[in-house]
């Protein structure tokens, strides 16, 4: 069984020889005994390894192996330039993390500061964790609860559980709509050694309230970490999540994200996710329509090269009728690069009238790129309107030429292409603010693999 | 006799071992205008595109020469940047780049390859827009992506917009005249002479003589069977209309 040395090492440390002292929270006897029970749950199952089904394209013990990772240490360097802003408006809020953990000095406007309108808590969790446990007691639990104990696709979940350390919480009222982007920065590879974190964050909407969320995740300094995230959304009635993730972790970091949770009737749920970063990663979200009128809609793109891995695993369970889900994502690969995705859409018996749609398509851009797709429906009542499909191909070649022929030279067309190609994926992004930033970042992607081109033809010449 | 624009000689090429091009010669000087007729899948469209510099076309024998020098050795962009320009029998749909994009692309690109400055948006937007008036055409093609859901006639129309933009020294339209409507092709008929001059050359490929009714050529050609089996004045072109291609197939089934 995908037996985890490192980590279970690392638990070994957090959580028996410390005795979770150093863990937010230590003295919450009800965290204490979740975090016991999650961790006895990650040591019975393991880490989660190819002979389940749904990990059978994303090798992470075999990532993991021979490494070995520290606990982030609070005190992890700070000699940090501001973090780049991501658009010329500055955010209403912004909560920066370096290695997981909270840091006052780089984040600004947390609950206090006077910008967020009432209503609206906004807070780094360990800091919730020692000072308001009663913010968040009932809420955690939903997470570490006692959900069939024996799925192994829990397994990264409890190990979150048992050494979450920091994260950002959400907490809108009903009614209220936050009036800006709230940013929540990771910064990593900063420090000598890597590190292990397992960042926790929540949101959660009540009735009618809405928000903007921007998750970036920086890549600063060169040393390859270990994230285990994990993200609870509650989307009260007709509530509104807009959630940008931008990651770009550095080249050795391994990024593993879970995002779960619920949307009840009317509520809506649009994510964008740019995967860029990291030597593999694996962005997976859970979500249910619980409600009449729900909605999802999930896109992303991926650009990846050089030998990165890029997993995007989404299950979408459709719970009552008149609901929607749809799904685009797009990506390009180049050198070696692989990526996965694997869609479910699930609809359950009675959830008639459900309207899912899925879409993945792939370019790539080099012969030894690879992309596994799995878009799947499973479909238990009959009067539904589903759909999935998922292409995988190389530049089309009369496009290239119609190009070329008007002049442009290969590189410059290519790059035209495959931006089109991407930008119908980020065109779906309906706050319109948040689009250029995106585009800047493909664009900056492509200038680099033309930049690789021209130098890898001068030095054949 | 004045410049030699192009000059094909004994070109053979072959499309997966198949010869297609099986000796064509000719001749274009600058400032004329040359018209290829000829039945369904003689090789119209692949000359067209042996000259633009497409793959997949196996060059077996022969010669191009424009404008003195070796074309076949050039890049596709580099034969645009030389002022050769291929308007598509079927013009490719790119979705995602919008056609303004794409024009002033192109445009750059051309310029760039010419040792020009690279327009500013507004600038080439004021050259775009005055394009558009002289082709009697609406803005509505700029917004759309290249192609994608135009018609049949507004296809062939982009590709001459694209021509005006671009001012080739040669041009070749394989068949730019079909599916338009009348009066779309006497505005691709007005826009390609306006562009006639004493530097500049064309070759027509059309299935129609009503085309050389509003684009008098230099010369006409007819190509049968990867040849060009005879070349004559504008008169040839209302020959063929009357009489079709039968003999020309006959003809050169024995050589
Ligand atoms: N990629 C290809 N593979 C195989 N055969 C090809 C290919 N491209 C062209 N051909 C063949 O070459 C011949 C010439 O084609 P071409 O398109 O040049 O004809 P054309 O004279 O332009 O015809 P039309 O008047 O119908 O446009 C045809 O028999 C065609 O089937
Ligand atoms: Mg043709």
């Amino acid at each position: 069984m995908g037996d985890a040395p490192p980590l279970a090492r690392l638990l070994d440390a957090r959580l028996v020889e410390e005795g979770a002292a150093a863990l937010p929270g230590a003295g919450l006897p009800w965290l204490a005994e979740r975090r016991k029970a999650a961790a006895e749950r990650f040591r019975a199952l393991g880490l989660p390894h190819r002979r389940l089904e749904a990990w059978k394209y994303t090798d992470l013990p075999r990532a993991l192996k021979d490494r070995d990772y520290l606990p982030a240490q609070r005190q992890a360097p700070a000699s940090l330039d501001a973090v780049p802003a991501l658009t010329g408006d500055e955010p209403l809020a912004r909560l920066v993390f370096v290695d997981g953990l909270y840091r006052a000095e780089l984040s600004r406007a947390a609950t206090g500061s006077g910008s967020l309108p009432d209503g609206v808590r906004l807070l780094p969790l360990a800091q919730a964790l020692e000072r308001e446990p009663g913010l968040l007691e009932g809420r955690l639990d939903a997470l570490t609860g006692d959900a069939d104990g024996a799925d192994p696709q829990l397994a990264l979940l409890a190990l979150n559980a048992a050494l979450l350390d920091d994260g950002l919480v959400l907490l809108v009222e009903p009614g209220v709509a936050v009036p800006g982007r709230i940013e929540l920065v990771q910064l990593g590879g900063l420090g000598e050694r890597p590190v292990f974190h397992a960042p926790r964050h929540l949101v959660v909407l009540g009735e009618g309230a809405s928000a903007t969320l921007v998750e970036r995740i920086l890549g600063v300094g060169p040393t390859g970490g270990l994230a285990n995230a994990v993200t609870e959304l509650r989307l009260g009635k007709g509530a509104a999540l807009t959630h940008l993730r931008l990651q770009e972790a550095n080249e050795a970091a391994i990024e593993l994200a879970t995002t779960f949770g619920a949307l009840e009737a009317g509520a809506r749920y649009e994510a964008f996710a740019l995967t860029l970063g990291a030597a593999l990663s694996r962005h997976e979200i859970d979500l249910t329509l619980d409600g009449e009128d729900a909605e999802v809609a999930l896109n992303g793109a991926y650009l990846l090269r050089g030998r990165q891995h890029g997993d995007t695993t989404t299950r979408i369970v459709h719970r009552v009728p008149d609901t929607r889900a749809s799904e685009t994502y797009k990506g390009a690969l180049d050198d070696e690069a692989r990526a996965v995705f694997q869609g479910l859409i699930l609809v359950e018996r009675g959830a008639q009238k459900t309207d899912g749609r899925m879409l993945n398509k792939t370019l790539l851009l080099s012969d030894k790129a690879e992309v596994d797709s799995k878009p799947e429906l499973e479909i238990y009542a009959d009067d539904v309107q589903c759909a999935h499909g998922a292409t995988a191909g190389e530049i089309d070649a009369d496009a290239l030429f119609y190009l070329r022929s008007r002049g442009l030279d290969q590189r410059r067309a290519r790059a035209l292409l495959i931006e089109a190609f991407l930008a119908e994926a980020i065109e779906s992004l309906s706050d319109e603010g948040l689009r250029e930033p995106l585009l800047a970042r493909v664009r900056a992607w492509l200038q680099k693999a033309g930049e690789q081109d021209r130098n890898e033809t001068e030095g054949g010449r | 006799m004045s410049d030699s624009m192009l000059k094909i000689q004994n070109l053979h090429a072959s499309v997966e071992g198949k010869p297609i091009l099986r000796g064509i010669d000719l001749e274009i000087a600058a400032g004329e205008v040359h018209a290829i007729m000829g039945p369904n899948g003689s090789g119209k469209s692949t000359l067209s595109y042996v000259l633009s510099g497409r793959e997949g076309y196996e060059i077996t024998e022969g010669s191009v020469t424009y404008k003195g020098k070796d074309l076949l050795a050039l890049e596709p962009e580099e034969r645009a940047g030389e002022g050769l320009f291929l308007a598509f029998q079927y013009p490719v749909e790119i979705p995602g780049v919008p056609n303004t994009t794409f024009l002033r692309e192109a445009v750059n690109a051309v310029r760039e390859y010419r040792g020009e400055e690279r327009y500013d948006a507004l600038k080439f937007m004021k050259v775009l827009r005055a394009r558009l008036k002289e082709l009697g055409m609406s803005d509505e093609f700029l917004k759309r992506a290249v192609n994608v859901g135009f018609s049949g006639g507004e296809k062939k129309r982009n590709e001459v917009l694209q021509m005006a933009c671009l001012e080739p020294s040669l041009a070749l339209l394989d068949e730019t005249d079909s599916g338009l409507d009348i009066d779309a092709l006497k505005a691709v008929a007005d826009g390609v002479n306006a562009l006639r001059s004493p530097d500049r050359s064309f070759l027509l490929i059309t299935h129609y003589q009503r085309l050389l009714g509003y684009i008098v050529p230099d010369k006409v050609h007819v190509l049968a069977r990867g040849r060009i089996v005879e070349s004559g004045g504008p008169e040839l072109a209302e020959k063929l209309e009357a009489g079709g291609y039968a003999g020309y197939l006959d003809e050169t089934e024995a050589a």
